[in-house]
């Protein structure tokens, strides 16, 4: 019983780790149809970041959840400015450009911090299941991705701002005739998915090896949730992230690791075949 | 090089004659001058790249061991040259310098490699040419082949150590977690015979990619095992989050763990002492070594370096590399490859860093202390010292005294 109280604990968690990792992605592409390459360096620069906050004596919280979306923000802002904004409606070419981009980053981190591994200590303890020990970081991971999930159809749904960013994407010759600018929409709305990738880069700082080449290890998940996701950013990330987060945690847990990664990509693979616009190109098509 | 161009018939026909005087001039020319040019040593490491950290930490103590020899008077009375090149964590590059460094650059000895993958390909070229070589990296043992010497540490001077420390100290039931390559798949047969040798058992032995970043999934199943130790190779920045998500669990305080890899790359330096306390390694040079040598040997260090990063056994290894040669050099009185060889074959024995190292002549493999130790305080404590351990591994399948002509690595049979 304990057990399986812990298991699911687990499979909790791995669902909120997805839905971090993947939401950032998930505003990009869902609303800019921009394929972000970057989007794994845009996390390790949000890690990077707690972690020199932290080690410069900032308290842990404010770093990881103000500081490092707000830098990684405003690195998305400039990297719209300098690069991005020249290649919209070029798929193939933005995916050359943001994949340059992550090469650099990783040298430029390389050059400047080296290549280690660093680390903060997690800012809470374990608690128990029954006579097992559980991460009580799991439960912060688990309210920052709920939050996020929340806070996102918030804006998007109940205010102006999200009004426009919707019309923006979903026509946006229509809303510059409304008086809308559709760059500066374009630019916020970068800003905010290089923010998003910052906050899931600070989140999982004190959990992971951060070093130059971390992002690496997510950005294939990542994708693979977005596509498996569909259009709407919220309702789909939210599901194929529980679908896939499932999967992989019940199996790695069942038999091991390796075999958990092969169920999640042949989960992948079923669900693109069946379902090839995603989950929300069939079910849910109206929502957000 | 032209003459492989001509065609047999035009060689036969008496250009040989011509041809091979001209290609043996330069060689003529060049041994005229020999007496005070250069003694030229080469080195091979990735200084960037995914395995560049380990490169530039070996790099600096290849440079130290130079500088020393130069300032001692160098050998033979003659300058010693350092000709490095950055592998950058590429195979195509290592062949493609290495056989620079014996065609073109035509060095005395070669000090390189650091992955066994990096070994295996320059290896070959390094006999083909002639040319002596020296690998100074901890590896999973097995190489014999008389022109090359082996200089880190093989699992049965390190595990054999870590291993019944653990079943002393916190019980008998281990649960083996490693990297899935062939590091981690030997050193973790390793693991559980020497486990089995103490009379403890397996709990289990999971492997993971070295791109996994998850492992709560594998702290669930070591809870449900309830092992009395965790035994780990997990290699990489990656699999660093298994001991920070292990300490953010509170198991830190539940199951002790011992690593066979864990602080090779500075981690002691560079992660929080949450997650590193506590864990014990075993290796053959530790920067708290307490001997006159190391003391020296660190001063230099961060004299010349600066002292961000812990040196560990690639370091000092690497150092004693270097070292062993310029003896094995003095005593031959010579840079001649045969001579240099039998000199080392002699029992050839230096005072470095980690102290003695004795160059066993039958496995080409060092005789040197192996230290157990704990960290604390974000600092090694030495547990405990083995003077003088073998390289038991190697020598049960390669005997270079009785069969010199050996050449080849062994993949060492671990018996179950």
């Amino acid at each position: 019983m304990d057990l399986i109280g812990l298991v699911s604990f687990n499979v909790l968690v791995g669902i909120g780790t997805l839905v971090l990792i993947t939401v950032g992605l998930g505003v990009i592409y869902g609303m800019m149809k921009i394929i972000n390459l970057a989007h794994g360096e845009f996390m390790m620069l949000g890690a990077y970041t707690t972690v020199i906050s932290v080690t410069n004596g900032i308290n842990i919280w404010l770093a990881m959840l103000v500081i490092a979306p707000l830098v990684v923000g405003i690195v998305g802002l400039i990297v719209e400015r300098l690069l991005i904004r020249f290649l919209y409606g070029r798929m193939i070419d933005t995916m050359l450009a943001t994949w340059g981009l992550s090469l650099a980053l990783i040298g430029l981190m390389t050059t400047i911090f080296g290549n280690d591994v660093r680390g903060v200590p997690a800012p809470v303890g374990g608690f128990s299941i029954g006579n097992f020990g559980a991460s009580g970081y799991g439960i912060v991971i688990l309210i920052v991705a709920a939050l996020t999930l929340v806070g996102l159809f918030c804006m998007l749904r109940y205010t102006r701002y999200g009004l426009i960013v919707r019309a923006t994407m979903q026509n946006a010759n229509m809303a510059s005739a409304l008086g809308v600018a559709p760059s500066r929409i374009y630019m916020s709305t970068f800003a905010l998915g290089a923010a998003l990738a910052g906050l899931a880069g600070g989140v999982l700082a004190p959990i992971s090896g951060v070093s130059p080449v971390m992002g690496a290890a997510f950005i294939a998940k990542a994708f693979i949730t977005v596509l498996g996701g569909g259009a709407a950013i919220i309702t789909g990330t939210g599901l194929a992230s529980m679908i896939f987060g499932f999967i992989n945690e019940i199996v790695s847990f069942k038999s091991t690791p390796v075999l958990g990664e092969v169920a999640l990509l042949a989960a992948a693979i079923v669900m693109i075949r069946i379902l090839p616009q995603g989950i929300t190109g069939r079910f849910f098509k109206r929502s957000i | 090089m032209v003459v492989m161009r001509l065609g047999r018939r035009t060689l036969l026909k008496g250009g040989s004659a011509l041809a091979a005087g001209a290609v043996a001039m330069p060689f003529i020319a060049r041994n005229g001058l020999a007496a005070d040019a250069p003694i030229k040593v080469g080195s091979l490491l990735d200084l960037s790249g995914p395995i560049g950290l380990s490169g530039q930490s070996m790099i600096k103590t290849v440079q130290l061991a130079v500088d020393d020899i130069n300032a001692a008077g160098g050998l033979l009375g003659r300058k010693v040259e350092l000709i490095n090149y950055d592998t950058q964590s590429n195979m195509q590059l290592y062949t493609q310098f290495a056989q620079q460094l014996a065609l073109k650059d035509k060095v005395d000895v070669v000090q390189a490699g650091i992955t066994s993958a990096s070994r295996e390909a320059i290896r070959p070229i390094f006999d083909r040419f002639k040319t002596l070589y020296f690998y100074n990296t901890q590896y999973e043992g097995g190489v014999c082949d008389r022109n090359t010497f082996c200089t880190g540490t093989t699992p049965a001077q390190t595990v054999s150590k870590i291993v019944p420390y653990a079943m002393k100290n916190w019980g008998k039931k281990a649960y083996i977690v490693a990297a899935d390559y062939n590091y981690g798949q030997i050193t973790s047969k390793w693991m559980t015979k020497y486990t089995q040798e103490a009379g403890g058992s397996i709990a289990a032995v999971d492997f993971f990619p070295l791109d996994v970043t998850n492992f709560s999934s594998a702290i669930s199943k070591i809870q449900n095992a309830g092992p009395d130790v965790v035994l780990s190779a997990l290699v990489g920045a990656n699999h660093v989050g298994f001991y920070r998500q292990w300490a953010a669990a509170d198991m830190k305080g539940k199951i002790p763990v011992a690593s066979s890899v864990f602080g090779l790359s500075n981690e002691l330096r560079t992660l929080d002492q949450a997650t590193t306390e506590g864990i014990v390694t075993a290796y053959g040079y530790y920067e708290s070594v307490n001997t006159p040598q190391n003391k020296t040997f660190i001063e230099a260090m961060s004299k010349r370096f600066g002292n961000d990063a812990e040196i560990s056994e690639l370091g000092s290894a690497t150092y004693e590399g270097i070292m062993l040669w310029a003896a094995a050099v003095k005593k031959a009185g010579s840079v001649e490859r045969m001579k240099v060889i039998e000199a080392l074959e002699s029992k050839l024995s230096i005072e470095g860093p980690s102290g003695t190292v004795t160059m066993d002549p039958a496995t080409h493999h060092t005789i040197r202390n192996a230290y157990l130790a704990k960290a604390h305080d974000r600092k090694w404590d030495i547990i405990d010292t083995f003077p003088d351990a073998p390289p038991e591994d190697t020598a049960a399948v390669c005997d270079l005294i009785k069969a010199p002509n050996t050449n080849k690595q062994f993949v060492v049979d671990v018996k179950m």
